[in-house]
Formats: C-alpha cells, sequence, structure tokens
C-alpha cells in the first residue's frame, strides 16, 4: 500500500429504514495497529464495526451509502462477495457466542465451512489458534468437550480463537470484555495486545480506561457522528474539542 | 392487616391446590378404570395371546381376541404418516423460520395452525370423498379406503403441530449464534444446516412425537378412511383397523362387561401404553438436549 491504511473510510452514511444512525464518517484505520470505538450508548460506534464486515447485511430495511475501502477494493460495492469478506475480517462478539459443539469444532467451523478438507491442516491451525489466543494450555485436554462448559473469559477467548483460525487481517471487536469479570478482561486485553502484530484490530468499548489501555488510536462517535480521532495518548490528555473532553472525563455519557 | 393479607394468599393458594387436585386425580382414575375394565380378558386369554394373536374376530364363537393386526395397522398408519408429515412440517418451519420474508411467515403461520382447528371428522370427510375415489382410479384399486389414505389424512393433522412447533424451536436459536457463524465466512444455507438445526433438533424431535402421538391416538380420520379391515398390511393399499378405530366402532355393540368390552379396553390399555412411551420420550428428548443456545455466564 502507497499510503498508510488497512481501511479508509469515506463519507459513510447508515439508516435503518427512516432513521439515519451514521452521518458522513470518514477515517482511515491504520494498519497493525489497535483502534478504539468509544462514545456513549447508541453513538453508532457498533453499527460503524457491523458496517466493515456487512453485518448490517441481515438488516433487511437497512441502507449504505459511501465507500469502505480495505486495501484497494469498496467492500460496499455491489460485486463483492461477503463470505470471501467475512474470511478477510473476522469479528468477536459482546457476549461470547461458541456453537453448541466441542471446542475443536468451534475453532475448525470456519476452515470446514470454507471448504478446507485436510484432517491435519486443520488440526495445526486449530491447535496454533487456541495458542495465540492463550487458551491452549487451559484447555489441550478438553478438546472435545462441549465448548459451553467453558468459563465467560474462556468462551470468548475460543470465540477469538475461532475468528483467527481462517487468517482474517482485520479483527473487529465488540465490546469483547463487557460481559465478562475484571480478570478474564486483563486476559483479553493482554491478548489484544499480543494480536495487533498480526492483526489490525478495531475494538468498540464503553470503557475508556479499557481504551486507553489497548488501543493505539482512538475515534470519539456522538450520535452517529464522528467527533474526533487521534492517537490514543494525544486524544485522552489533550483532546481537541471540548465535546470529546467532556466525555472522557466523564462530564456526560 | 398484614395477618388478612396472609389469610388471603393462604387461602387462594388452597383454592388453586384443590383444582390441581381434583384434575389429575380425575385423570387417574380413568386411569385406574381403563386397567380395571381392561385386566379381566387376560383372565381368559394370555398377554402374549392378545398381544401377538393374529385373529381379531370377538363376535365369532368361540371368539379371537388377538389384536396384533391392529397394533400393526396403527403403527403402520403412524408410520407412513410421519414419513409424509416430518419432512414437509419441519421443511415448512425452516423456511418460516430461516428464509421468508417477515411478512409472508406472519401471515402462513396463523394459517397453518388453524389447520389443526379442523374437526377430524371434517378431514375423514374429505378423505371419504375426495381422496379415496381418487385412490381408487389413479391406482386402479379396490378401494380407497386404506392405509394410505389414513396416513395422508393423518399428516393433514400432524404437519401444523410439528411445523408450529419446529418452528418456535428454530426460532428460538439466538441470533447470536447465526451472526457468529456467517461472520465466519459460512453461507446461510451453512448456517442453517451446521449451526441453527442442531441447535434446535431437541425442539424439533420434540415435535415431530408429539405429532406422531397425536396421528397414533387418533380415532375419527382412521375410522373413516383406514377401511377397517382387521388384518396386517402387506401393501399402502390394504385397508387397516387401527386400535382406536376398532375401539371406536365396536365399544357400541359390545355386551356390557363381556369378553369384547374387557378386550376393548385392554385394547385401549395398549394404546396408552403407546402414547404413554412417545410422551415420555418426547420428555427425555426436550430435557437432555436444553441447554442449546447461547453460552451461560
Amino acid at each position: 500500500m502507497s499510503e498508510d491504511y488497512k481501511i479508509r473510510v469515506k463519507h459513510l452514511n447508515f439508516y435503518y429504514g427512516k432513521t439515519q444512525a451514521l452521518y458522513d464518517i470518514s477515517m482511515d484505520i491504520k494498519p497493525s495497529r489497535v483502534t478504539a470505538l468509544i462514545g456513549p450508548s447508541g453513538c453508532g460506534k457498533s453499527t460503524f464495526l457491523r458496517c466493515i464486515n456487512r453485518m448490517n447485511d441481515l438488516i433487511p430495511i437497512s441502507r449504505v451509502e459511501g465507500e469502505i475501502v480495505l486495501d484497494n477494493f469498496n467492500i460496499n460495492a455491489p460485486s463483492v462477495d461477503v463470505v470471501m469478506l467475512r474470511c478477510r475480517i473476522g469479528m468477536v462478539f459482546q457476549k461470547p457466542n461458541p456453537f453448541p459443539k466441542s471446542v475443536f469444532e468451534n475453532v475448525a467451523y470456519g476452515l470446514k465451512v470454507n471448504g478446507v478438507k485436510d484432517k491435519a491442516f486443520i488440526e495445526r491451525r486449530v491447535e496454533e489458534s487456541l495458542r495465540k489466543a492463550a487458551l491452549w494450555e487451559e484447555i489441550k485436554d478438553r478438546m472435545h468437550a462441549s465448548a459451553l462448559m467453558l468459563s465467560g473469559g474462556q468462551q470468548q477467548r475460543l470465540c477469538i480463537a475461532r475468528a483467527m483460525a481462517v487468517e482474517p487481517e482485520v479483527l473487529l471487536m465488540d465490546e469483547p470484555a463487557s460481559a465478562l469479570d475484571p480478570i478474564a478482561t486483563q486476559k483479553i486485553e493482554d491478548l489484544i495486545g499480543e494480536l495487533k502484530e498480526y492483526y489490525t484490530i478495531i475494538i468498540v468499548t464503553h470503557n475508556m480506561q479499557q481504551a486507553a489501555r489497548v488501543s493505539d488510536m482512538t475515534a470519539f462517535f456522538y450520535m452517529g457522528k464522528l467527533i474526533e480521532m487521534g492517537a490514543t495518548d494525544t486524544l485522552f490528555t489533550r483532546p481537541g474539542l471540548k465535546q470529546t473532553e467532556d466525555y472522557i472525563t466523564g462530564r456526560f455519557g | 392487616m398484614t395477618n388478612a393479607r396472609q389469610q388471603t394468599d393462604k387461602s387462594v393458594r388452597f383454592i388453586f391446590f384443590v383444582v390441581a387436585l381434583a384434575s389429575t386425580l380425575i385423570l387417574f382414575m380413568i386411569m385406574i378404570f381403563l386397567f380395571t375394565e381392561g385386566m379381566p380378558i387376560f383372565k381368559k386369554v394370555s398377554v402374549h395371546q392378545f398381544i401377538f394373536g393374529k385373529y381379531w374376530y370377538p363376535t365369532s364363537s368361540p371368539p379371537d381376541f388377538g389384536i396384533f393386526a391392529l397394533i400393526a395397522a396403527s403403527i403402520s398408519v403412524t408410520l407412513v404418516s410421519a414419513v409424509i408429515s416430518i419432512p414437509l412440517g419441519v421443511m415448512t418451519a425452516v423456511y418460516l423460520a430461516e428464509l421468508a420474508h417477515k411478512r409472508t411467515a406472519e401471515i402462513l403461520k396463523p394459517i397453518i395452525e388453524l389447520l389443526a382447528a379442523l374437526p377430524s371428522v371434517v378431514i375423514g370427510f374429505f378423505g371419504m370423498v375426495v381422496v379415496a375415489p381418487f385412490l381408487q382410479n389413479t391406482f386402479g384399486i379396490p378401494t380407497g379406503l386404506n392405509l394410505l389414505n389414513a396416513a395422508l389424512m393423518l399428516s393433514f393433522m400432524s404437519v401444523p403441530t410439528i411445523c408450529s412447533l419446529s418452528e418456535d424451536a428454530i426460532y428460538s436459536v439466538p441470533i447470536a449464534l447465526k451472526e457468529g457463524s456467517l461472520a465466519l465466512g459460512a453461507t446461510h444455507l451453512e448456517t442453517l444446516i451446521r449451526v441453527i438445526l442442531p441447535a434446535s433438533i431437541s425442539g424439533i424431535s420434540t415435535a415431530v412425537i408429539l405429532g406422531m402421538s397425536r396421528a397414533i391416538g387418533e380415532t375419527m380420520v382412521v375410522l373413516m378412511v383406514a377401511g377397517g379391515a382387521a388384518m396386517v398390511p402387506s401393501s399402502l393399499f390394504d385397508p387397516v383397523r387401527p386400535m382406536t378405530s376398532s375401539i371406536a366402532a365396536e365399544m357400541a355393540e359390545a355386551p356390557f362387561r363381556g369378553d369384547h368390552y374387557y378386550a376393548l379396553f385392554a385394547t385401549g390399555i395398549v394404546l396408552f401404553l403407546f402414547t404413554l412411551l412417545f410422551n415420555i420420550i418426547a420428555d427425555r428428548i426436550s430435557h437432555k438436549y436444553r441447554q442449546t443456545g447461547e453460552a451461560s455466564l
């Protein structure tokens, strides 16, 4: 890439039926960095995140305008194969959502649906992914137990491993630690720090300390608009706008 | 003040207890009645002879009380109707829950559920007047009142049950699971087959078994369209006499507390054991695989 971005968003508008949820969002997401999206509930940060892997396609009355460019193609173009796109852009959800299958099957799922048949390869990839997610040591003896037997934090790391198994380039995380206790949260945060070496990570979070701890870049959303975006250090210490300052110092939101 | 409220609470609880007890008690008494009226036949014939005896001639002398043909008829009619109604019901449910537009589903589902409101005598009438001549002419068989006709009519009755309950089961699979699968690059069809159906399989199995137990217990339809011949069927076009229709047709003529009367009640016991078995299986399955949804934290 000549320019330093992994994803470039240009004038993105998003509508649920007649309600506009996102107004003219433009931003560059840098490769191998963690970008945090912060803002009060209903500000559109999750909607924005779900635009990036076209998860909003599931909502029949939704409509998107503008471009989201991944490397060099617009993912909103009608010709885009959503399945391929979602292989390149993985997602981790707010609540852990392992499938009611074994640990192994959960991680192997993405490979299997994408047509990988080589068993040895799948086994190797499952182990690698679980190691990357710092889960292998804890559950290597329970590979064929149900994923629902794991604790909440383990389930969420399993979901991260599951997303990584298909080797995406970008990982979207929608408040990945909001349903977890502090210790499990810390494990997830440590993991994010390790993973940014391999992936471009975009994380939605309600928790400003978390954004400050894990991210390199922070974008502040309010009422469907991108108010301010910048390096996390700068944004949290010397925000450019009064509105941002009010939010991060806890005066509203 | 507080005491008065507690008193009210207590008496309300007592009233509900009495009502609940009464209905349970009555059901229990029916069961006892069924057994006391049915057991005396086993003084005349052994249980084995009764169940596996091939001849059901309750009014000849000497009479034959073997209900094997009736059991075979009930089972075969139920099985054939299951073969028809399970794919129909489950696939309709999948369509309604996953594939249909929301508005289409909102219109179709109540209509399918309304099918369950058709009185069985009407379905039986339809089978007699429309389906029977059709079968007779199309396949060139002596009678259109046969196993296939009965199975078809019973399918009409169990499809709404199977479809409605399966749809509930599929619909209640958490959207988070579906999104998790799609986010990994699975197509909608792959998500359906690999995640949604396995996650709702217990509900679907329960639906199927309840639909089948409705079919095996159904009386009016089989009385009208099954043909009524007490013989073990060897083809789809043989007339049959399921247990229910035998009881319904003969009870009025059987002399009170005669052997025939006892034999009919004993047939009722066998039927009861069949439906009981279905219900126990349904209950087991729905408990065993209860945890199907999202992770609990």
